[in-house]
């Protein structure tokens, strides 16, 4: 376990007698009107038993609640692990269903990210990131991009979103405060750069990450394979768009394969606020201010020299005119 | 050719690999999907050879010594170095040794097959040994940990439901001179690492000799073939001979049986392992 200057972190609902007293200075005080704590719930889920997973998540959100946090952020389909293949429909919530409500009631006092199989009343079965606040589900993002290639088969289980969407994220709407404005990512969608793009375009003070990246590549003289990959993602998107970027992976192993953790906050000048998280499951809690963006978007006003209008008018140029990709 | 390749570990070839992150990976593989499945112990056929005490030490450093059930099972041409070499091996890690000379049944058997040829002989004992790993794994209450490394299972160089067969096999996916490589990083017993592997079913044989060709040069093609997906052209460009390359394409062409469960004729609209498809961790 470590404390840094401005986070903390510790095993989720596990080494309670091992925790550090908060930092008076950081997590638990009253800080900004703009501040929130962001906890990054980094679990092991069990697969395909979504009864214990829901119980573990209620667990860990009361957890982080106690421990000051504003919204805690679990992985990609924390509530049902990874490699479900034919356990698909079996895991599925609809936004009806009882553990979505439980969830709900949970996520009063503190906001909450979960991932799950989220199935539409076409029976379609969707790889989804929930949002709740407010003891109410309040955004959804389907993962648009499905990996169907090497050690991924998503395309064959689940359908395809087609929407990234930035919202409000409320954030313990008790407190009077500017609201933050979220966008979420899972995975593969971050493979591809015009979805953070897209959302920052709609306007995001945070990119919420999500994923089950499997461990690959441990070739000697490099970092992790899978590892390098995300650490220059989150900056780059960080420092690009401005904004802060919470990125949470699961750990664990499915049939084999580990999933490498590495769960970390980054900063909107593309600094890494907390270190990356080893491979075993942990809580970790860190202030984010949303005065930080402003600052950093007056020293390096990228998104207000976006130029939209010429992103639009190639785009229409390259639909009437296709290149051969 | 005779001699054991060992890997330069001064060279960093596309097979280095990071033994400590290695390590750490599958000790955290071996811990976690055996005690999730409700166990905490393991037994696994201890030959002497490097690729069943590296096992061995992964399986020590996951679960503990006493967790860990090593079975010596020799035949009586067996060599006497594999027994001290495996002895060795218990003492290093603090492991007692579990003894089943395989000499009676596999005699009595072979008894009233005077034809058998080596290779017979030698499969028998091998599932022998694979029999006696899975009677004793009930009584220990223990999964069996396997011992094929990636340059075996894919040049087919095993025998089929014998030391093939495992409940789960940590070394699976290192080619054999990584496999050295971590056996170094285990701090494994010098003769252990530094003997040319061998099967040891009949007396004399090398895996190289009998494989012809050195475990670096195939470990080798086998990356540039498997992992990088290189075309044969590709490879020609690399340097590997072409008799080399079609004969190690041929190996795992033809082994490809030996890596799947058995085929099943489809009847229904799902059939196991095509279109009944489950994870093996699942509700774990």
């Amino acid at each position: 376990m470590t404390v840094s200057a401005a986070s903390q972190r510790d095993s989720p609902s596990r080494g309670r007698g091992q925790r550090a007293d908060p930092d008076p200075t950081t997590v638990g005080a009253e800080g900004s009107p703009t501040d929130m704590v962001v906890a990054l719930a980094q679990v092991a889920p069990r697969l395909g038993d979504l009864a214990t997973n829901v119980s573990r998540h209620l667990a860990v959100i009361g957890e982080a609640a106690s421990r000051g946090a504003d919204c805690v952020v679990f992985p990609e389909l924390s509530l049902t692990g990874y490699f479900l293949k034919d356990l698909v429909p079996e895991c599925a919530l609809r936004v009806g269903s009882d553990e979505v409500a439980a969830l709900a009631a949970a996520s009063a006092e503190i906001d909450s990210v979960v991932g799950c199989v989220l199935e539409s009343d076409e029976a379609r079965f969707f790889n989804a990131a929930l949002y709740f606040s407010g003891g109410r589900l309040h955004a959804i993002h389907r993962k648009v991009y499905l990996p169907t290639y090497g050690l991924f088969d998503e395309a064959r289980y689940f359908a395809q979103g087609d929407t990234f969407r930035a919202f409000k994220a409320p954030v313990s709407s008790a407190h009077p405060r500017r609201p933050w404005r979220a966008g979420m990512l899972i995975c593969e969608d971050m493979w591809h750069p015009s979805a953070p793009g897209l959302l920052a375009r709609g306007g995001v003070d945070l990119f919420v990450c999500i994923s089950a990246s499997p461990t690959r590549g441990v070739g000697r003289g490099s970092a992790l394979g899978s590892a390098h990959s995300y650490d220059a993602m989150t900056r780059t998107y960080a420092q690009l768009f401005t904004s802060y970027l919470v990125y949470c992976n699961r750990v664990g192993y499915e049939d084999g394969v580990n999933f490498w953790g590495g769960s970390r906050v980054v900063g909107p000048d593309g600094a890494l606020l907390t270190d990356p998280a080893g491979r075993d499951e942990e809580l970790i809690l860190h202030r984010l201010d949303l005065a930080a963006i402003r600052r950093t978007r007056i020293a390096n006003p990228l998104l207000r020299d976006e130029r939209h209008d010429v992103h639009d008018a190639e785009t229409e140029h390259l639909r009437r005119n296709p290149t051969r990709d | 050719m005779s001699t054991t390749p060992k890997p330069n570990t001064s060279d960093v070839t596309p097979l280095a690999i990071d033994a400590d992150l290695v390590t750490d990976l599958l000790v955290g593989f071996l811990r976690d999907e055996v005690r999730k499945v409700g166990y905490d112990r393991v037994v696994l056929g201890l030959s002497g050879g490097i690729d069943s005490a590296v096992t061995a030490a992964l399986a020590v450093r996951a679960l503990g010594a006493d967790a860990v059930v090593p079975i010596l099972m020799p035949y009586r041409t067996s060599s006497g170095a594999s027994t001290a070499d495996a002895l060795a091996v218990c003492a290093s890690l603090g492991m007692e040794p579990v003894t089943v000379n395989i000499t009676p049944q596999i005699d009595a058997y072979f008894s009233g097959q005077p034809d058998a040829d080596r290779h017979r002989r030698g499969n028998k004992m091998a599932r022998e040994r694979m029999s006696i790993l899975y009677d004793l794994s009930w009584k220990h209450r223990a999964l069996v940990a396997g011992t094929s490394n990636k340059t075996e299972l894919l040049l087919g160089y095993g025998t089929i439901h014998g030391d093939m067969a495992s409940a789960l096999n940590p070394l699976g996916d290192l080619y054999k001179t990584q496999v050295f490589t971590v056996a170094a990083h285990l701090g494994l017993p010098t003769q252990v690492i530094n003997k040319q592997p061998s099967a040891d079913l009949w007396q004399g044989q090398s895996d190289e000799d009998e494989l012809g060709f050195s475990y670096a040069a195939v470990d080798a093609l086998l990356y540039a073939m498997v992992d990088e997906r290189r075309s044969s052209a590709e490879l020609r460009g690399m340097a590997f001979d072409d008799a080399f390359v079609t004969d190690v394409s041929r190996r795992v062409r033809e082994s490809q049986y030996k890596r799947r469960p058995p085929v099943i004729a489809k009847l229904g609209t799902r059939t196991i392992d095509r279109d009944f498809r489950y994870p093996r961790d699942w509700g774990h």
